[in-house]
């Protein structure tokens, strides 16, 4: 077990460092940002000035390695545009991010799961057919085009929710959140439907086809011989039952909501990471770009890592095989 | 004599009892996926067509007149012209953008997949004919790539290359090719067993010969399905990507783009400019996605009774 994890460790560490170089190489080899940050009018002493500062001007290798004792550390590197540490930066734009896909992720399990149910334990009715052919054409609608639509419709022609931005937030624990203020969450609606909309469609699938599975097993027989309520049944046995492979099957999409609120939070203008990474792409603000997929990078290690080892808990016969190779 | 026989026999067999017609009748039995497979034949000659079929050359700047501007759908033009999808802030005709649009996503889509679908499909074969540490090696690539979600791949490789529709097809195949790879090797590893493969051994045959000629056409139809769907997958991430400002240039918009171009308008009431290229690249998906779901079903072998 101890040789596994530290395997296990050994190649997450692997893939962070190569990621690192490959991250680092790539941004480092377009644009020039310092076209963008001087006036125009600026002579080319200025420009050299300007470079030197940032330290542009030393060689890949050693900017490389300079980058890497400095992410060792903690330390990113400064954003070029904000003047400040670019991890920073990125946290202090983390929790908006944070808050959006976690919303998002509730909305697809209090939609997704009665639906999904329902369409398992239901499977001949019309109803259930309507909701599996919604879940079919959801999960082909384009996010970016629907986000647009619900602005359409809610905030230009209905003018119920604002269509951008986070209103105003509270600070919980220090932490700047949305949900806890009247207006907060009037602005966390929207987007936040939108970044479910494709989970949803998943969490549909996933309820319906367990559902149809345990509905059909021996102890639902028994629990219904010995005459207990419909209500009972699916809240106190088959609910329990398939909430494990839907659990985990979120917690690796988690990853993937956060990279995709990369479309929605650009859509509403939703002040999170994302959004920062677009706009720094464009400045070429490339300590933000980097710590952005840095910290991307890790929480998708970290993901992968923590379900692997929950995996080899649950079935040793990955512990095993992982012996044997 | 008995080469008379035999023709007449080839000629009694219907061609429903090839393995392609078989698939043919059994595909077109669902009315759902006759319906998307027909939708998507018009979306293809729609693109495929644009610049005989279309009203109007949307590039062309000779034919825009600014009079025409922010015209809602269905308004008459100054020389009598009907606009059905309405017109952008130029005098463009929307519709014409759209089929203009739907072949920069299109072939982006169709292109990609395949130069993906080539590439993923040799790595797949040599690492599971071949075994060892070359499939090691190859699996592990495969495995770290896949941990990552593609859009967020796309991205990194698209604020490397910059805007540019090569740029986008080649990310594009960077980001699909491992779902071949990983499929294939799955297909190759079982096919290898197998005792048609081991006699194609024992002939001495050379490797690529077994490769190409023995495995590969009976690795196919998984891989059909997940062409298919990846056509798909593949227009969706170039229209997100679009959007992003990451993807075409603005000289050949894709759909994704146009859709883009429309969302400052859009608060303005101008719907028309964001609906209808959203409408194009919807219905293009769902299409795909119902006749790549249909090929499963059918091209499944567990699902043949």
């Amino acid at each position: 077990m101890i040789v596994y994890l530290i395997n296990r460790v050994g190649q997450s560490l692997f893939v962070l460092s190569a990621m690192s170089l490959i991250v680092f190489v790539g941004i480092y080899v377009i644009g020039d940002p310092v076209q963008i940050l001087v006036s125009p009018e600026a002579s080319a002493e200025e420009i050299a000035q300007v470079r030197r500062n940032l330290g542009l001007d030393l060689s890949l290798p050693t900017q490389y390695l300079r980058f890497l004792s400095g992410a060792t550390s903690g330390d990113l590197g400064s954003s070029f545009v904000y003047n400040e540490s670019a991890i920073v930066v990125i946290l202090r734009h983390f929790p908006a991010t944070l808050e959006l896909a976690l919303a998002a992720m509730f909305i697809a399990i209090a939609l997704g799961i009665p639906l999904g149910v329902w369409a398992g334990i239901r499977s001949e009715t019309f109803s259930a057919k309507a909701i599996m052919a919604a879940s079919t054409v959801g999960a082909s609608l384009p996010t970016f085009w629907v986000g647009l639509i619900l602005i359409m419709c809610f905030a230009v022609y209905l003018g119920w929710l604002p269509a951008s931005g986070r209103g105003a937030t509270r600070s919980v624990f220090g932490v700047e959140l949305s949900i806890f203020t009247r207006d907060g969450l009037a602005h966390i609606i929207l987007p936040a439907l939108n970044l479910a909309l494709f989970k949803v469609s998943l969490v549909i699938r996933l309820a319906r086809a367990g559902a149809r599975e345990i509905v059909g097993q021996e102890f639902i027989k028994f629990a219904r011989a010995t005459g207990q309520s419909p209500a009972r049944i699916v809240l106190g046995h088959l609910l329990k039952n398939i909430m494990i492979p839907i659990v985990t099957v979120l917690g690796l999409e988690f990853g993937s909501v956060l990279a995709f609120s990369v479309v929605t939070e650009r859509v509403f203008s939703w002040p999170g990471m994302g959004n920062l990474l677009v706009r720094s792409l464009f400045l070429l603000d490339r300590p933000i770009v980097v710590a952005y997929l840095m910290l991307t990078v890790v929480i998708f290690v970290v993901i992968n890592f923590t379900v692997d080892v929950i995996y080899t808990f649950l079935d040793p016969r990955i512990r095993f095989s992982a012996k044997a190779g | 004599m008995a080469a008379k026989s035999a023709s007449l026999i080839r000629a009694r067999r219907l061609w429903t009892d090839t393995p392609f017609g078989e698939a043919a009748v059994s595909f077109f039995a669902s009315r759902i996926a006759t319906i998307s497979f027909i939708v998507l034949v018009i979306i293809c000659l729609g693109a495929l067509l644009a610049p005989l079929i279309a009203p109007q050359n949307p590039y062309d700047l000779t034919k825009l007149s600014i009079l025409d501007g922010e015209l809602p759908p269905f308004s008459v033009g100054g020389d009598g012209f009907l606009f059905i999808a309405g017109t952008d802030d130029q005098g463009r005709d929307i519709l014409s953008a759209i089929l203009y649009g739907l072949r920069t996503s299109l072939s982006v889509g169709v292109i990609s997949t395949s130069f993906a679908l080539v590439f993923g499909l040799t790595m797949g074969l040599i690492s599971g004919y071949f075994g060892g540490w070359v499939d090691a090696v190859i699996m592990r690539i495969v495995d770290l790539q896949l941990s990552f979600p593609a859009i967020l791949i796309a991205m990194i490789l698209l604020a490397v290359l910059g805007r540019g529709v090569d740029k986008v097809i080649l990310a594009l195949i960077i980001v699909q090719w491992a779902y071949y790879t990983r499929t294939i090797r799955g297909a190759a590893l079982v096919e290898r067993a197998k005792e048609y493969s081991e006699a194609a051994r024992c002939l001495a045959l050379s490797n690529a010969r077994i490769l190409f000629v023995h495995l590969l056409p009976n690795c196919l139809p998984p891989l059909i399905v997940i062409a298919v769907l990846q056509i798909g997958h593949a227009i969706a991430l170039e229209a997100a990507l679009s959007f992003l400002g990451l993807g075409v240039p603005v000289t050949e918009p894709s759909l994704g783009l146009l859709i883009s171009n429309g969302q400052e308008y859009m608060l303005s009431g101008q719907y028309w400019l964001t609906v209808f290229p959203g409408v194009a690249l919807l219905s293009t998906m769902v299409a795909v996605n119902l006749v790549g779901d249909q090929l499963r079903d059918v091209l499944n072998p567990r699902m043949k009774a």
